[in-house]
């Protein structure tokens, strides 16, 4: 007869009454990861739709490799701030263009949308010659400028920006307004099929901004049609866009369609939606606050510790004369 | 198991989905994925999690009401209590992180601003029901004095609705989405409570044992 293993202590046998439950405790086990995993992806889903912005990564639109614009830059370094440049990556992910979008992220996801080319550009108003222009047309004007600015938006974040472009100034010269133009307007492009958003009535479209004259030709007014030496995707404003370094963000009108000379103070989108939050000035001032948060500080995208915002944002020599006997807080 | 055991198991699991969705946040944030701004859409997702835990506290008595249901009302106290915590971290991120511990900048914000001002008197008000969220606080205050102090979290869940609609730019969408869950269960209390107080004073009537 063979030896028998020991027979286990009966300190060892599982209770009869535990095991016949054995597979209700793994059915209330997998019950419980079931629910506890259930609810932790319904929070996480909930807590980063839409405001809450989930940004996807990688962008679905393949972007142009930095430094492969097809044309020359023929002028550098003449208009450059000595900060850190901010990634491209987060430059070209981390945009506000509500026509594509109103998260930071979607405007990067929906840009294949956006055909840049055939573009072109009226001219109306008091110039003049009113006439169409095409995009390559007005390239090949002025020849190509980098020029490295600060951008600071709104909503108290900053980059630094290598913008590639032509002085704004140059083309007002060149479309030649008449005396009775004391105001530049610009419109974007209407077209919900290149810019889906635009279905959505969040905000009047098309988007319209407007700078007077002498701002408009400031030698740091810029058009930009470029950014880090390769042409500007469509979700920081292709083909061609407007930089004003000195004031915020919004006023830096994407996908121009339309630049008007005008008389009288043309429209601006957020000016006309918000007139108590947002100015047709928008000159970056820590003193004057936006009335939900305050514009005394600012985030630059990538650094933790927060910097103070700068009168017209860093460029007060330059530009402050241009304001001079107005009151900046009522004309914010 | 019984399937009495088993629904003691439900708030663990839910505080187990939190935790989950927490750590989920936290990984983002520490392999970079929460994009250029990575504080700001913390700071967002934070508010909007406590937003939908105090929006679910509150769904309990309506769905009792309109359904039937009494397991919500078992769970209620999980998610007033993970939407308190939630709204503390929210706090904290802001406070440190966003704006470096600038206590004084902090409240003269609180201050001088009605979106931040909102949310902070939310979070004030939260405290004292957080504090007495458990069985022997109900014991020790008597259950009328405890059912009259958590009627704060009303206020709490119009004012948290109110600060997520004042911080959005242009779509309010998803501010009013939940104003209007908000809403439609305080309107579902008030009309059970108005069929409660005429059933009861019909019950009256007909025992004859008061005059009306």
């Amino acid at each position: 007869m063979p030896q028998l293993p020991p027979e286990p202590k009966s300190s060892e046998i599982t209770p009869p009454e535990l095991y016949a439950r054995r597979r209700e405790f793994l059915k209330t086990g997998a019950l419980f990861v079931a629910t506890s995993v259930g609810v932790g992806v319904g929070l996480s889903q909930l807590s980063s739709l839409g405001s809450a912005d989930p940004p996807k990564k990688p962008p679905p639109v393949p972007l142009p490799e930095p430094g492969a614009m097809p044309w020359k830059i023929d002028r550098r370094g003449q208009f450059k701030v000595d900060e850190a440049q901010t990634p491209y990556e987060d430059v070209t992910t981390y945009n506000n263009y509500y026509e594509l979008g109103l998260s930071k992220s979607e405007p990067a996801e929906q840009a294949f949308h956006l055909k840049s080319r055939p573009w072109t550009v009226r001219v109306t108003g008091h110039v003049a010659k009113p006439q169409t222009l095409d995009i390559d047309t007005l390239m090949r004007w002025f020849g190509l400028e980098e020029r490295v600015y600060r951008m600071r938006c709104v909503e108290a974040w900053s980059m630094v920006i290598p913008w590639v472009g032509f002085a704004l100034a140059d083309l007002i010269k060149r479309l030649e307004p008449t005396s009775r133009a004391k105001y530049v307007s610009f419109k974007t492009l209407l077209d919900p099929q290149q810019l889906p958003n635009q279905e959505r009535r969040v905000l009047p479209w098309p988007y319209v901004e407007g700078l007077r004259i002498d701002e408009a030709t400031h030698p740091l007014a810029f058009m930009a049609l470029g950014l880090y030496g390769a042409p500007l995707p469509g979700q920081n404003g292709a083909p061609l866009r407007l930089v004003v370094p000195w004031k915020y963000g919004f006023k830096g009108i994407k996908s121009i369609v339309e630049i008007g000379f005008s008389e009288t103070e043309p429209p601006a989108t957020w000016n006309i939606t918000a007139p108590g939050e947002y100015g047709f000035y928008a000159n970056v001032n820590p003193k004057v606050d936006h009335p939900r948060w305050s514009q005394a500080s600012e985030r630059r995208i990538g650094e933790l510790t927060r910097r103070s915002t700068l009168p017209f944002n860093g460029y007060a020599n330059e530009v402050a004369h241009l304001y001079s006997g107005m009151d900046l807080a009522r004309s914010f | 198991m019984a399937p009495k055991s088993r629904q003691a198991l439900i708030a663990p699991a839910i505080v187990t989905g939190w935790a989950l969705a927490l750590a989920q946040l936290g990984y983002r944030i520490a392999r970079h994925q929460l994009g250029a701004n990575p504080i700001a859409t913390a700071l967002n997702q934070l508010g909007l999690l406590a937003l939908v835990l105090l929006t679910a506290s509150l769904c309990a008595t309506p769905l009792k009401h309109t359904l039937g249901w009494t397991w919500p009302l078992r769970v209620r106290r999980t998610f007033g209590l993970l939407a308190f915590f939630t709204v503390l971290l929210h706090f904290l991120l802001y406070l440190g992180p966003d704006q470096g511990f600038d206590v004084v900048g902090v409240l003269s914000d609180i201050g001088k601003r009605p979106f931040i001002a909102v949310g902070f008197i939310a979070l004030v008000l939260l405290v004292p029901l957080a504090w007495t969220s458990s069985k022997q606080a109900v014991r020790r205050l008597t259950f009328p004095v405890w059912q009259r102090l958590h009627r704060l979290v009303y206020p709490i869940g119009v004012l948290a609705a109110l600060h997520f609609f004042l911080r959005v730019k242009a779509d309010h969408t998803q501010p009013l989405i939940y104003a209007s869950v908000i809403f439609a269960g305080f309107a579902i209390r008030l009309f059970a409570a108005r069929v409660k107080s005429k059933a009861k004073r019909a019950r009256a009537i007909a025992t004859g044992s008061a005059s009306i």
